[in-house]
């Protein structure tokens, strides 16, 4: 199939793209990697009047780190990137491997970070490593400036806070803490598919080994990437062993509520936060 | 209302006119006459689209010819220029690694790319980097076989 006609706007300024989003709003529609958004024009699924490529908006591709120590990602910023930045590697591992298990490295060539965050699948690997990560993102539009939690700019199926007239324009995510290990697993039938369920976990050791802190963000399992809270409180104190893994995965699978069938996929989480959590912790110590 | 784009392709540069939603694939085959390039599943899938963009391999059905404008491009075409076969697509000849051909032109072009920063991958790597083209006749243990030719020949 080939797309529906639609008028075409490439603005080089941020200025000029958040000018076209409040003159068009709902009828506009932001291209950036394209990876996903390009499927459903073919498909006609979408059929926006104006397409705004910010693609030539040099200052959204940017990765820095910021005086604090956070990795601050324009929006922009490609799947392959960072797959491959030593930044990204070295500080936000998971940020990499969670990049790694997206599609195809052409695919990650093109596919944006702000990309896969907007288009909020909730099978897809980066805005559950994002909500695993306290990341927090930046919107811009007209009207002003505003940043919100990873964890409540997903809002249902392909939904997210974003007003008609805002872009996503930039990902901060906070510097690592000491003795942290992080991982993502995840259960895909084919490689490179969406997988059916996964989980991006971090977990932090004392010097004595006993988990300070943990983050547990499932994807697959719901809506939007679900960040589950109360077996994260279950492991502090704890060396975060098999016996409490197990049971850990099983609390996160009770928070979810995944499509049909909806057994096997709780199933699917419990086991996979729980392998997630163990790597996490060898990562760790 | 049609855009002006002005691209380099293989090395030769074009001007056109070209309506927005004209998918990059068909401005290939369709403006530029380049045929070589193959339109499978239109939704990023198969792979059989591959080509390089500013040096990164891309789907082409997942990018509009209006947005390449200052681009530079290389497809399957531009692979073997003279008509001279590269080291791999005579491996490929070689180890039967193509029945019908349709994938062949991605599965090429990617594995060009691929193998210029990878000199010596191994088994699973070669297998990764194929992993996003779709063949549905040969099978991809004789494209596994002439990589490894190559690379053993480079090495």
């Amino acid at each position: 199939m080939k797309p529906a006609a639609f008028a075409y706007a490439a603005p080089r300024t941020l200025d000029e793209a958040l000018a076209l989003l409040a003159e068009h709003g709902d009828e506009a529609k932001v291209l950036a990697g394209g990876q996903s958004l390009v499927p459903m024009l073919n498909f006609r699924l979408v059929r926006p009047a104006l397409l705004v490529d910010v693609n030539r908006v040099v200052e959204l591709g940017t990765v820095s780190t910021t005086a604090d120590g956070a990795l601050h990602l324009g929006a922009l910023v490609r799947t392959a990137t960072l797959e491959h930045a030593a930044t990204v590697r070295a500080g936000w591992p998971l940020l990499g491997d969670a990049a790694r298990l997206v599609g195809h490295p052409a695919i990650r060539n093109r596919g944006t970070v702000g990309g896969s965050a907007a288009h909020a699948d909730p099978h897809a690997e980066l805005p559950a490593a994002l909500v695993a990560l306290d990341a927090c993102f930046h919107l811009r539009s007209r009207r002003g400036a505003r940043t919100i939690a990873a964890d409540a700019f997903f809002t249902d199926y392909y939904a997210t806070a974003l007003a008609a007239d805002e872009l996503l324009v930039a990902i901060e995510v906070p510097p690592g803490t000491p003795r942290t290990g992080t991982a993502v697993v995840e259960h895909a039938r084919t490689h490179g598919d969406f997988a059916l369920a996964g989980a991006a976990v971090t977990v932090t050791l004392d010097a004595q080994a006993r988990c300070t802190g943990a983050a547990i963000a499932v994807f697959g399992g719901g809506a939007t990437p679900l960040r589950a809270y109360a077996a994260e409180r279950t492991l502090v104190g704890t060396t975060v062993d098999d016996d409490v893994a197990r049971p850990a995965g099983e609390l996160a699978a009770q928070a979810c509520d995944p499509p049909e069938p909806a057994d096997y996929r709780r199933a699917l989480v419990a086991e996979l936060v729980r392998r997630a959590l163990l790597v996490a912790r060898e990562r760790a110590a | 209302m049609s855009e002006a784009v002005s691209v380099e392709v293989n090395g030769r540069r074009y001007e056109r006119a070209v309506e927005p939603r004209t998918l990059l694939v068909d401005f290939l085959r369709h403006d530029l006459d380049l045929h070589g390039t193959h339109v499978g599943c239109e939704h990023g899938v198969c792979g059989a689209c591959t080509i390089e963009l500013d040096g990164a391999p891309v789907r082409s059905c997942l990018l509009f010819a209006v947005q390449v404008d200052g681009c530079r491009i290389t497809t399957i075409e531009g692979i073997a220029p003279d008509g001279e076969l590269t080291a791999l697509q005579r491996a490929f000849q070689e180890a039967h690694a193509l029945q019908c051909g349709f994938c062949t032109p991605g599965i090429i072009v990617t594995l060009e790319a691929y193998l210029r920063t990878h000199p010596q991958p191994d088994d699973d790597e070669i297998r990764a980097a194929l992993a996003g083209h779709l063949c549905r006749c040969t099978g991809y243990q004789p494209m596994l076989t002439a990589v490894r030719a190559v690379t053993n020949s480079q090495g």
